[in-house]
């Protein structure tokens, strides 16, 4: 079974709308704070926060303490029409789940004194988003709320809160995971170049013929002794493909895997650095320590 | 007095008392704020302090100063606060403090409470030197 107002789409508009709504309800009935301002509250307050003033044992308010008369307590109950509660509830329902804090300023006209009845009226500034931030995308609610003592204006405060959706959090890639290459006696010298951060092109010391990946022989004139020659770093894309499944163990797919064609004339595969990769991209070699024994070299684009 | 003088760095230790009994004599009773397994439920590392606790020591760092610099009458007319990094117990909330601007009697003074996270708190308080 359907029912026709949960199927209201809460998107953008929507919220904007019912913001607009709020803010046209203006400032709230004064709120009566549950005790006048008293000296045993000052104290505790004195006692927690470790703020000595003198003044504090004679009948005047430290001024921060402005919004602790006016505390809900234990209550859970908010008057119907409270603007902020009434935000935040309507956010909750398009999916704004997760509150922070991030600005909270204070005005004080003068300094309350033991004996006066605090009330307090709130109104909803703004709303604006949505905006994308570090901890995900969302809105800043920005409430102003101004206490008084009879009719006269003692203290303001802006408040504002990120009503935001958390950011889904990519699974943490382990790259203590990753595979480590194969290695044996026509490949150590390799490995132990990208360790010192140089790649190393297997040379047959009889003709000079390059070639990789190395191997025990010459395909050319045959010959079983080899030397390396260090290659400059430098390559171009000669051809490239994306890896989407299966997962690898310490890798965060998809990845980008590219043949790149060195300027020494060979070719090797290698894992491509950098968004949106181009057959004929010069591209530079980059090394990545996986641990004592191993690092790996990547391409990224010049 | 000018701008750009310091207040001396104040290095406050934050403990699940601090935290706590600083919650509770704000009269800020959310969860967060005293119940660890709470706050680990809703993804936080642990309980942390409250907004009315962190604008109270941002005033006691300045008012202490104030104090004995400005004189024992001055009074604080503006606080605000741009809220960062949450302040944990076993960390350290360690504040630093510049003087920004002198007009007359009005002295506008830069807050900065850092924990190992980073900031927890940038604040501009406004004070007066009498009442």
């Amino acid at each position: 079974m359907s029912d026709p107002i949960t199927e209201q789409v809460k998107d953008h508009d929507w919220i904007m709308a019912r913001a607009e709504e709020f803010k046209a309800m203006g400032e709230t009935e004064p709120r009566l704070a549950r005790d006048p301002v008293n000296q045993p509250m000052i104290n505790n307050w004195v006692e927690a926060i470790g703020h000595q003033d003198p003044r504090f044992a004679d009948g005047m308010a430290p001024p921060a303490m402005a919004q602790v008369w006016t505390m809900y307590g234990l209550d859970p109950t908010r008057p119907a029409k409270d603007p902020l509660h009434g935000t935040m509830q309507m956010l909750d329902s398009a999916g704004f789940t997760s509150v922070l804090g991030t600005n909270c300023d204070q005005v004080y006209k003068r300094a309350l004194k033991v004996g006066e009845q605090v009330t307090i009226t709130s109104k909803l500034d703004s709303v604006v988003g949505p905006k994308k931030t570090g901890v995900g995308e969302g809105y800043f609610v920005t409430t102003v709320n101004t206490w008084r003592v009879g009719d006269e204006e003692v203290a303001t405060m802006l408040f504002r809160v990120l009503k935001f959706k958390p950011a889904a959090r990519a699974p943490k890639v382990d790259k203590s995971k990753t595979i480590r290459p194969m290695r044996n006696r026509d490949t150590e010298f390799f490995w132990e170049g990208t360790k010192q951060g140089e790649i190393r092109i297997s040379k047959c010391n009889a003709c000079g013929e390059l070639r990789h990946p190395p191997g025990p022989m010459c395909p050319v004139c045959h010959a079983a002794d080899r030397g390396y020659v260090v290659a400059s770093g430098k390559g171009t894309i000669y051809s490239f493909l994306t890896h989407h499944a299966p997962q690898l163990p310490g890798k965060e797919l998809p990845l980008q895997l590219g043949l790149i064609e060195l300027p020494e004339g060979i070719r090797m595969v290698g894992e491509l650095i950098g968004e949106d990769p181009a057959i004929g991209d010069e591209v530079d070699a980059t090394y990545e320590k996986i641990d004592d024994d191993t690092t790996l070299v990547y391409w990224r684009k010049s | 007095m000018n701008p750009g003088d310091q207040i001396p760095e104040w290095k406050l230790p934050i403990t699940p008392t601090l935290v706590v009994s600083t919650a509770l004599a704000t009269r800020d009773f959310q969860d967060v704020h005293h119940d660890r397994d709470l706050a680990v439920k809703r993804g936080s590392k642990d309980i942390f302090l409250n907004i009315l606790t962190t604008t109270g020591l941002v005033q006691r760092y300045v008012g202490e100063w104030a104090s004995k610099q400005v004189g024992e009458r001055y009074q604080v007319l503006e606080c605000a606060l741009r809220l960062g990094a949450p302040a944990y117990p076993y960390d350290e909330l360690s504040f630093t403090g510049t003087v920004k601007e002198i007009e007359g009697d009005a002295l506008t003074i830069d807050v900065v409470g850092a924990v190992s996270l980073g900031n927890h708190v940038n604040a501009t308080v406004k004070i007066a030197r009498n009442a």
